[in-house]
């Protein structure tokens, strides 16, 4: 077994520089990197670009990073809900590329996977094409996608060991498997640290050898975007 | 009477048929689901990652961990799934799923659709709109007919920023069903009362009338 546990956030965090490039797991506020995007705020890293889906909201995930000005460049494909982000996209601060979201999530499986592009459909005939290869396949056309380039991945799994196995739970699991080996170095955070042996082998999502460095996080909030329910009758 | 939303989301569920898997975006096509026919079998897919979303949960019982795409604590039926974004994708680009309901700002006659940037005023981003209207061949769109303004959004050409182009195939509004055919908006079904002139007068793109246009019947 190849140990990749490191025994905190701190530890995992190290490399970390000004003007990296950075992958962050999450769909809204589900399944994100809450402590490493925590001791990025710690340590003021700045003139960062972000590949996430989303930005968080004001206060929480990575609104807080833009809160405190801390990121030149954000790649999503949405980013409602955010005001501050409105704000410093509008006013020039801050440099946005919107990516349809299959695209998003196909960058960083290329990325994990080894190729360097691919042909998609999404986006043909809008601005998101424009100054790319197109092309035509069976009488459609198809416009071509660069793989994501990033120095690190911070991802967020519910259960991981030592080995850098992981188990992603529900719809938290979202773009933190497509992540994970798309960067230099994949920075895993599990919410349950277990034994090596204890996951069945059948079950792992994200074999270790796509993982660098895991720890244990600490103090999940996991908070809720839009709490909606029915009533009982 | 020009329909309000659930009763747009009523004759928009009457287009979801047995065994099909459907994706529902946000607004009016998330309303959809609660007016399915109950004696037919439907998946809804959520791009967020799972497939065979149920309804909100019970006060008490909300799960930080299972959304859908509108980031709304959500439940699973029996039978469903959880994946990650690229499979979700996979499912949609790979036209794995036969149905696709969304919202637009704008529809033109030759099916673009522009749904997710106002210039200068507006950039919340696609989401998953771009692909999902890259790759399904069944699109319905959800929409008003017009804007507060009462100036049509059923148009010619699209003026904002096009999420797909050539890709809408039937829109569903407060006053209408079309068919986008041919280059034109073919006039299928009037809302309960609504006139053609009304129809007509409200929409600037090519409209055909061919024949008695009846009126939607909802339940």
């Amino acid at each position: 077994m190849i140990n990749k546990k490191v025994n905190n956030v701190q530890e995992a965090l190290k490399g970390v520089k000004n003007g990296m490039t950075f992958m962050l797991g999450g769909f809204g506020l589900c399944g994100i990197p809450e402590n490493a995007i925590s001791e990025l705020v710690k340590r003021d890293i700045r003139d960062v670009i972000c590949i996430s889906n989303n930005a968080g909201v004001d206060d929480f995930g990575l609104g807080l990073l833009l809160q405190n000005k801390q990121i030149k460049k954000m790649i999503s494909s949405y980013v409602g809900e955010n005001d501050e982000f409105e704000r410093q996209m509008l006013s020039g601060e801050l440099e946005v590329e919107l990516t349809p979201q299959g695209t998003l999530a196909e960058k960083c499986r290329a990325a994990q996977a080894g190729f360097p592009a691919f042909y998609t459909p999404a986006g043909y005939g809008t601005e998101v094409a424009e100054g790319k290869e197109t092309r035509e396949f069976d009488g459609k056309m198809y416009v071509l996608e660069d793989a994501f380039k990033a120095d690190f991945a911070f991802v967020k799994a519910w259960k991981g060991d030592a080995a850098g196995n992981l188990i992603f739970k529900g719809t938290s699991r979202n773009f933190n498997p497509n992540m994970c080996g798309a960067a230099t170095i994949t920075v895993a955070e599990v919410e349950e640290m277990v034994e090596v042996g204890e996951l069945d082998p059948n079950n792992v999502h994200i074999p270790g050898i796509f993982v660098q460095r895991i720890f244990q996080g600490e103090k999940y909030e996991k908070r809720i975007e839009q709490r909606t329910v029915r009533q009982r009758n | 009477m020009a329909l309000d939303k659930i009763g747009i989301a009523k004759r928009i569920a009457q287009e979801v048929q047995d065994g099909f898997y459907v994706n529902l975006g946000i607004g009016i096509p998330t309303l959809v689901a609660n007016y399915v026919r109950n004696d037919i079998e439907v998946e809804f897919q959520s791009e967020n990652g799972v497939l065979g979303m149920g309804p909100f949960p019970f006060e008490g019982e909300e799960d930080a961990d299972v959304i859908n795409a509108g980031k709304q604590t959500i439940t699973t039926m029996p039978g469903a799934s959880f994946f990650d974004s690229s499979m979700s994708f996979a499912m949609i680009r790979g036209k794995h799923v036969d149905l696709t309901i969304l919202g637009a700002m704008e529809v033109s006659e030759n099916g673009n659709i522009a749904n997710w940037k106002i210039p200068g005023k507006m950039v919340k981003g696609m989401g998953g709109a771009m692909d999902l209207v890259a790759s399904a061949e069944n699109i319905i769109v959800a929409m008003m007919h017009t804007n507060k303004r009462g100036e049509s959004k059923i148009l010619k050409q699209c003026s904002l920023p096009l999420t797909g182009v050539g890709c809408v195939t039937k829109v569903v509004t407060n006053l209408a069903v079309l068919e986008v055919k041919n280059n034109a908006f073919n006039l299928l079904e009037r809302a309960p009362g609504v006139s053609i002139e009304e129809i007509q007068n409200a929409t600037e793109g090519t409209l055909i009338i061919d024949g008695e246009i009846p009126e939607m019947i909802l339940s």
